[in-house]
């Protein structure tokens, strides 16, 4: 029997008064594989973080598996990859491999050391992501790519039951998009991890996510790519050309794939 | 010329050696973190507010580090929440304290009108008349600090690269930057009387940079960062003392060459 893992009800966020989350509601189980799309300021990444436990909201109930952010006592369960490291500094003087490791923390206990037996897992996660050669460069001389590719590899190292990202292809070449898509595929069917992913690629996360949430400060769509693709409220929302789009992806992924 | 091993005999000297030398490494270790979090001129900030405090101290006839300790601890964690709550940026923080830590030295200084020479002496600083207390508490706090980065070694690591995710990892920030910004309040407290309040964040910040040139990792960073600090502060008590100069304001400039000595290394050919 799946086992809920994330329950968001009724979240509302505000921030200076403006409200940037309107009673958003939503649950995941174990395997649902979700991207979550909406355009710019739509709310994405807040919904994330409030998920996280990051932000406090200012109204409405977040469960972890079953547990307040705050309470939570099991991160290793969950792979996190923000949108992009704002105080990320080019010059950050550790390896990647020292990067990579510190996925790993979630699971130690105090004091928490990252020894010899972690190598295993780190190459493991660094191979997954075609940076084992490079694992001991600083991550500040990697280019925009590699450094993204060492972040997801990070996310992944502890081998956790939700994979939270946020625009993770972002810096990806198109090779290497497909490939961490396809990475995150075989997880999602063969580990039954569960994964959310933010992006503004509907199309392609059209192609991969079993279900779609559509934000716009309050959830627009969330549900099946079918029933997304058969809703006549979706069709006068997104437009017949964008509704096509997405579904097409998904059709020819699920049909033909 | 007084012959170099005639001076390691005499008893201020050594304790100035001891004690610089354990302030260099709760310096430039720290500095490490600060640095990469962008939160350098904290010390500058902190140091301020020393100044202040030390005026507060002097104008209540009392040890000035007695009054500086808590004002100063206070301060610090002060810088933390402005930023948390307030949504400020760090440098913003750091500035509205130390600017009130300034005012609040010139007000005590104003109002008492009788301590300009003893608060001169704490912006300059004086490593020379270091006592034992000092001594032992510059060897306690590093114990301390050695300590802390031992243990949270990993947590340091994490956090400095990257808050949020640190957090996503189930790791308590805000009780690791508690425990960081009293350490720093601590040392700059003491590293006043090294290098005084206007030089403290070249101790903090000048190792660090010299040590981001040239290392390879975040262990070898920290590492280096000490090995220069340390280094650099010896240097620095020694060849004022030969060539009778302020012992703050060379250490400084040793810092200074070391740094510049690294980036000639780091961009050769």
């Amino acid at each position: 029997m799946p086992i809920e893992i994330v329950s968001v009800q009724g979240l509302s966020f505000q921030y200076n008064s403006s409200e940037i989350l309107t009673d958003v509601s939503f649950s995941l189980t174990t395997g649902d594989y979700v991207g979550i799309v909406g355009p710019n300021g739509s709310g994405k990444t807040t919904l994330i973080k409030a998920t996280l436990g990051f932000l406090e909201p200012s109204g409405g109930r977040v469960s972890l598996f079953g547990y307040r952010p705050a309470d939570f006592p099991a991160w290793y369960k969950v792979g996190y990859l923000p949108q992009k490291l704002n105080t990320f500094n080019p010059h950050f003087p550790a390896t990647v491999k020292e990067i990579v490791a510190l996925g790993l923390l979630s699971r130690k206990g105090f004091p928490r050391r990252i020894g010899k037996p972690d190598d295993i897992v780190i190459d493991n996660a660094l191979s997954l992501m075609d940076i084992l050669p490079i694992k001991n460069e600083l991550i500040g001389e990697l280019s925009g790519g590699q450094q993204q590719r060492a972040l997801i590899a990070k996310a992944l190292v502890s081998e956790p039951e939700l994979l939270i990202l946020d625009e993770p292809t972002t810096a990806l070449d198109p090779e290497a998009r497909e490939k961490f898509f396809s990475t995150l595929q075989s997880l999602n069917e063969l580990k039954k991890v569960t994964i959310v992913i933010i992006t503004h690629d509907i199309g392609t996360i059209g192609k991969y996510a079993s279900r779609l949430l559509y934000l716009d400060k309050r959830v627009i769509f969330y549900g099946t790519f079918d029933s997304f693709c058969l809703s006549t409220d979706m069709t006068d929302y997104f437009g017949e050309y964008s509704q096509h789009l997405i579904c097409h992806r998904h059709d020819a992924e699920t049909v033909h794939g | 010329m007084m012959d170099i091993f005639d001076l390691f005999t005499h008893g201020f000297i050594q304790r100035a050696l001891i004690a610089g030398s354990f302030i260099a490494v709760l310096c430039s270790t720290l500095g490490v973190f600060l640095v990469l979090r962008r939160l350098s001129l904290i010390g500058d900030g902190l140091a301020h507010v020393t100044f202040g405090s030390v005026a507060v101290g002097l104008f209540l006839r009392t040890y000035p580090f007695y009054v500086a300790i808590p004002i100063v601890m206070l301060s610090a964690l002060g810088i933390l929440k402005l930023v948390e709550k307030a949504r400020l940026y760090g440098d913003s923080a750091i500035g509205i304290v130390s600017s009130l830590g300034i005012a609040a030295g010139i007000l005590f200084a104003s109002v008492a009108g009788g301590f300009n020479v003893d608060l001169f002496s704490y912006l300059f600083g004086n490593i020379l008349a270091i006592n034992r207390a000092e001594v032992s508490i510059s060897i306690a706090l590093s114990v301390v600090l050695v300590a802390v980065i031992l243990f949270f070694y990993q947590e340091l690591l994490s956090i400095t690269f990257d808050e949020e995710s640190a957090k996503a990892s189930g790791i308590r920030t805000e009780r690791i930057n508690k425990i960081l910004v009293l350490l720093t309040a601590l040392t700059v407290v003491l590293a006043t009387k090294l290098v005084g309040i206007m030089l403290i964040s070249a101790l903090l910040i000048l190792p660090p940079v010299t040590a981001l040139q040239l290392a390879r990792g975040f262990r070898s960073t920290i590492i280096i960062s000490s090995v220069a600090g340390i280094t650099s502060v010896i240097l620095g008590i020694v060849v004022s003392f030969i060539a009778n100069l302020p012992t703050g304001a060379t250490i400084v400039i040793v810092c200074f060459i070391f740094f510049l000595a690294s980036f000639a290394y780091r961009h050769r050919g």
